[in-house]
């Protein structure tokens, strides 16, 4: 499998990035590496393997429905670029 | 050309739990902005969710209720798209593997109709647009991480109206699972609509359309049927539906396109590395199933079989699990069900309507009306005293008593008392009994209205009824 310049830059604008084309075709260039490598596990027999939803074997980790204190207002805003009524300001956003 | 419509709608309940699915913040409604958050849920770097065990048995009780398959196997995946609700630039659901899967629930015709799927993930945060022009949204995580579960339908419904049905015996199942508030206007409950239309008898589905902006029941019947004769105007001109989200517009009444990028979303879903998978032990599912309680249908029926009631009244008292609770506390204090089913749906909720309170805000202490139905019966005051009265308990909260003495209110039922009023109303009022014998039944109300007056308004209706039906008939020539 290969990727195209045109698939970074659908990648690159699901992820709200911006590439020069220069930086499209590294990119593009490191992908195909990485996807190269990824291609050799292919080569493994995975008949009757069972597919893997984790890497851990730990299953179950649940925490008890118990109210713990939140972070004090001016704590929580403290990375905010702007802060107005005790709110975050984000860019105006519309559906 | 006749159409079909095929429906299925996908519902978003918030879980009444006291914390977030995946952080001990509270998930309290109404308070300030961003008092209720923390790493956790702002999505802070290194901050590492853990999953919050009421929200795994909330979502088995709605799935076992709904006759799902429970998964024996389940995880937790990443939703990936951008908007300021969302601080991680992720929602964390379910994809391939959910909880429950392959439900059902029946309406009143006896229709199946099938749940697809029900899944837990976490809610976005709020938005609030800045005033027009001014360009910014000001952002509030409080619900952020406020746990959800998505039911979706397979596309069983064929009329609003059944929708509509749907949704509210969806929202009597939650109500009663204790596991959601189910407050539409406040947003724990939510709905998104599709639909689309196929020429009658027809196999194949139609193009559909999503609605999105349903915020009450009857704003999901109007946007279902406005959608419906749209795309029907559409298709009988030959032209064809586009397949988009819609908005539904409850000021102007219809659905309008919501603009939308023109490539496809895509969430690019993967496993949350962060969040262990779930393995159900069947023995604890089989726990919940036990311990699930009485649900509408059931209840219904007990209420028919157990109480006598009409199917009509059980259907409509038990419709609300407040009110249903109310009516047994009721009966619980003076059994006399068919009264007290009579007062609940004729006075309780009259008044409730005029204060434009749901039931679920009935205050009025079950002992209260118990005491009055009892009043009734033996005679001491009348059903439109009562009624009165009632008003006040409702209003007030004092106890019948209280307001019947403070009031003075009482009923006369001494026959040789009121059949002397009776015969004075009648010599007053000749021309009234001249008009009776002649046939104006009619005379009677007034000669009744008259009598009350002289008794104010004490005198037993029903005794008067017979005592002036007497002496009127003595004389007839």
């Amino acid at each position: 499998m290969r990727v195209s310049e045109e698939e970074v830059r659908r990648v690159a604008e699901l992820a709200r990035l911006a590439f020069s084309e220069a930086e499209l075709r590294q990119l593009a260039g490191e992908f195909n590496r990485i996807l190269e490598a990824f291609a050799k596990l292919n080569e493994v027999d995975t008949t009757g393997v069972p597919p893997t939803a984790h890497v851990l074997k730990v299953k179950n980790r649940f925490r008890a429905d118990q109210i713990r204190p939140s972070l004090p207002r001016p704590e929580a805003l403290r990375n905010a670029n702007a802060v107005k009524d005790g709110s975050f300001v984000a860019p105006l956003v519309m559906e | 050309m006749k159409f079909e419509a095929v429906i299925g709608l996908e519902v978003h309940a918030e879980l009444a739990t006291a914390t977030k699915i995946f952080c001990g913040c509270a998930t309290k409604y109404g308070a300030e902005p961003n008092t209720q958050t923390c790493p956790v849920c702002l999505g802070l770097p290194g901050a590492l969710p853990v999953l919050n065990e009421k929200v795994v048995e909330y979502c088995l009780r709605a799935g076992l209720a709904l006759n799902c398959r429970i998964a024996d196997f389940s995880k937790l995946d990443r939703k990936n798209y951008f908007y300021p609700d969302l601080p991680k630039a992720y929602q964390i659901s379910q994809y391939d593997l959910p909880l429950c899967r392959d439900g059902f629930l029946t309406l009143a015709s006896g229709r199946r109709i099938r749940i697809t799927r029900i899944h837990i993930e976490e809610d976005a945060g709020k938005l609030i647009h800045s005033p027009e022009g001014e360009g910014y949204s000001l952002v509030d995580y409080n619900r952020a991480g406020v746990p959800l579960i998505e039911i979706v339908t397979a596309p069983d419904l064929a009329t609003p109206e059944e929708a509509v049905e749907f949704l509210e015996k969806l929202r009597g199942i939650l109500i009663y699972l204790g596991i959601s508030d189910c407050k539409m206007e406040e947003g724990s409950l939510r709905c998104d609509a599709n639909i689309s239309l196929k020429p009658a008898g027809a196999k194949h589905l139609g193009t559909k359309t999503e609605l999105k902006n349903i915020n009450s029941f009857k704003a999901l019947g109007r946007a279902l049927a406005y959608e419906i004769e749209r795309q029907s105007e559409l298709l009988a001109e030959g032209k064809t539906v586009k397949q988009e989200t819609r908005k539904w517009e409850e000021a102007k009444q219809r659905t309008l396109p919501l603009r939308s990028k023109e490539e496809t979303q895509d969430y690019r879903y993967f496993p949350d590395p962060d969040l262990v998978p779930i393995e159900l032990d069947p023995a604890y599912v089989a726990a919940i199933a036990a311990s699930l309680p009485e649900l509408p249908e059931a209840r219904k029926r007990r209420f028919i079989e157990g109480y006598k009631l009409p199917e009509y009244d059980a259907d409509l008292i038990t419709g609300s699990k407040h009110l249903a609770d109310f009516f047994e506390a009721v009966l619980k204090f003076y059994f006399s069900p068919k009264a007290a089913s009579n007062w609940i749906m004729g006075e309780v909720l009259r008044l409730l309507g005029e204060e434009g309170l749901t039931p679920e805000a009935l205050a009025v202490n079950p002992a209260h009306l118990a005491d009055l139905l009892r009043r009734i019966d033996a005679g001491e005051i009348s059903v439109s005293q009562g009624k009165t009265v009632f008003e006040k308990v409702f209003r007030t909260g004092a106890s019948p008593e209280e307001i019947i003495r403070a009031e003075g209110i009482r009923q006369i039922s001494d026959e040789a008392r009121l059949r002397a009023v009776v015969a004075q109303v009648l010599q007053t009022y000749p021309q009234s009994v001249h008009d009776y014998l002649n046939g104006k039944i009619k005379a009677a109300q007034f000669l009744t209205g008259q009598i009350m007056r002289e008794t104010k308004g004490q005198a037993n209706p029903q005794l008067i009824k017979e005592l002036l039906a007497e002496e009127l008939a003595k004389l007839r020539p």
